[in-house]
């Protein structure tokens, strides 16, 4: 069973096979499909109209399978690697393990934002946006520069407080744990953060920057606690909801997995502590 | 770009941020309300010829205006055009009437005017291309 892990107590081994296996899917392509299938669902998803992987109740399973299907791609590669997490509300500095040079490098420099460090830097030659918005092909961040601050803890266990999973209208007006882990209200939990790390993890094309991963697998993990902290809720809406994935309808992309199918994480892999 | 510049152009940001967040908070309400946003799309109606603009803004040519013709209620634009230096900017309309562009997906602004300044800023020089 994989198990997921903090990314800051990773051993020097496991990063660099992580960013090896990173590496190897980008030379080999695969990993622009992630970041063109990422954007084609964000600029898809609407308030008013079909929406599935944002802004909407299946935005957590949508990633949670999205996310799998990432790390069995990384798992093909070399099948030791697993996702790691990004506890934000622990790491929150610029200043991180998180990125140094042997990991995800770090800032974008002041002049044009570009990363000049790690194995992601442009100059590397292994990193080059093929899917992206601009003219721009190198990877870019301003980290803490559009938001001051990441979410506190104190933040994120007011957003597992909240009982009800989803509420109509199922969007990003929505009351419910989804909508304010989501971060479209409330004190706003993901979307903050991409905002956070600002450059291409503000963007649509959000993957190109591999800490989306890292960022993905602590919602993904908030998520789950929310679950063990309430147990007697579940997936909402249930049946019959125009535009929006109920429990047992099918997500695109892939069209045989359904909300229900990703309910239960620990059939598929565990998360090396609790929140 | 001078640091005393970015300086200044991230304090304005905060300042445009917290205006967002105010707007929205009030918006809100009001939608939420008032129509309830999923009974139709909060689309262009509302917005007229007061509501476009066209300047130049640290040296791009930034264009607004709602879109016309057939489509423009089913576009995810909500039924607005931006274009920067003559090229669309793909942008969405939230519930709460606030909006989004591709280049800040996760960060709401109140107005198209905000929303095409902020893509600017982002862009530092650089060309959109275009979306499929």
């Amino acid at each position: 069973m994989a198990v997921r892990k903090n990314q800051a107590t990773l051993t020097a081994k496991e990063k660099r096979d992580f960013v090896n296996a990173v590496l190897e899917l980008k030379r080999t392509g695969r990993y622009d499909a992630f970041v063109s299938t990422h954007n084609s669902f964000i600029v898809g998803d609407t308030d008013n109209g079909e929406r599935t992987g944002h802004r909407s109740p299946s935005f957590l399973p949508w990633h949670r399978k999205f996310l799998l299907q990432f790390e069995q791609a990384l798992q093909s590669i070399d099948p030791n690697v697993t996702l790691p997490y990004w506890d934000w509300t622990a790491d929150r500095t610029p200043a991180s393990s998180l990125w140094g040079a042997d990991f995800l490098g770090g800032n974008g420099r002041s002049s044009d934002g570009q990363v000049t460090t790690g194995a992601f830097a442009f100059s590397g030659g292994k990193w080059t946006l093929g899917v992206r918005p601009d003219s721009r092909s190198y990877l870019r961040r301003a980290l803490g520069s559009a938001v001051a601050s990441l979410p506190t803890r104190a933040e994120a266990e007011s957003v597992l407080a909240i009982s009800t999973y989803d509420a109509a209208p199922w969007n990003s007006s929505s009351e419910g744990f989804r909508n304010n882990l989501e971060g479209w209200r409330g004190v706003n939990l993901h979307n903050r953060v991409h905002v956070w790390v600002g450059g291409h993890m503000m963007t649509g094309m959000s993957p190109n920057d591999p800490v989306f991963w890292l960022h993905h697998c602590f919602i993904d993990k908030l998520w789950a606690e929310w679950q063990r902290r309430h147990p007697g809720q579940g997936y909402l809406p249930t049946g019959g909801t125009a535009n929006v994935v109920d429990l047992n309808d099918t997500m695109k992309p892939w069209n045989d997995t359904t909300p229900a199918d990703m309910l239960d994480h620990t059939r598929l892999y565990t998360y090396d502590t609790g929140f | 770009m001078s640091e005393s510049t970015h300086a200044t152009e991230l304090t304005r940001r905060r300042m445009l941020q917290g205006a967002a967040v105010a707007l929205t908070a009030a918006a809100g309400t009001a939608v939420l309300g008032l129509t309830g946003p999923a009974n139709g799309p909060a689309s262009a109606a509302g917005l007229g010829a007061s509501d476009e603009f066209d300047e130049a803004y640290r040296g791009r040519r930034i264009q607004g205006r709602p879109a016309h013709g057939a489509g423009g209620e089913h576009h995810h634009g909500g039924g607005y055009t931006v274009l920067i230096d003559g090229e669309p900017l793909h942008m969405m309309r939230n519930a709460d009437g606030t909006w989004i562009s591709v280049v800040n997906h996760y960060q709401t602004f109140s107005t198209p005017r905000a929303l095409a300044r902020a893509a600017v800023n982002e862009l530092q020089g650089a060309a959109l291309v275009p979306i499929a």
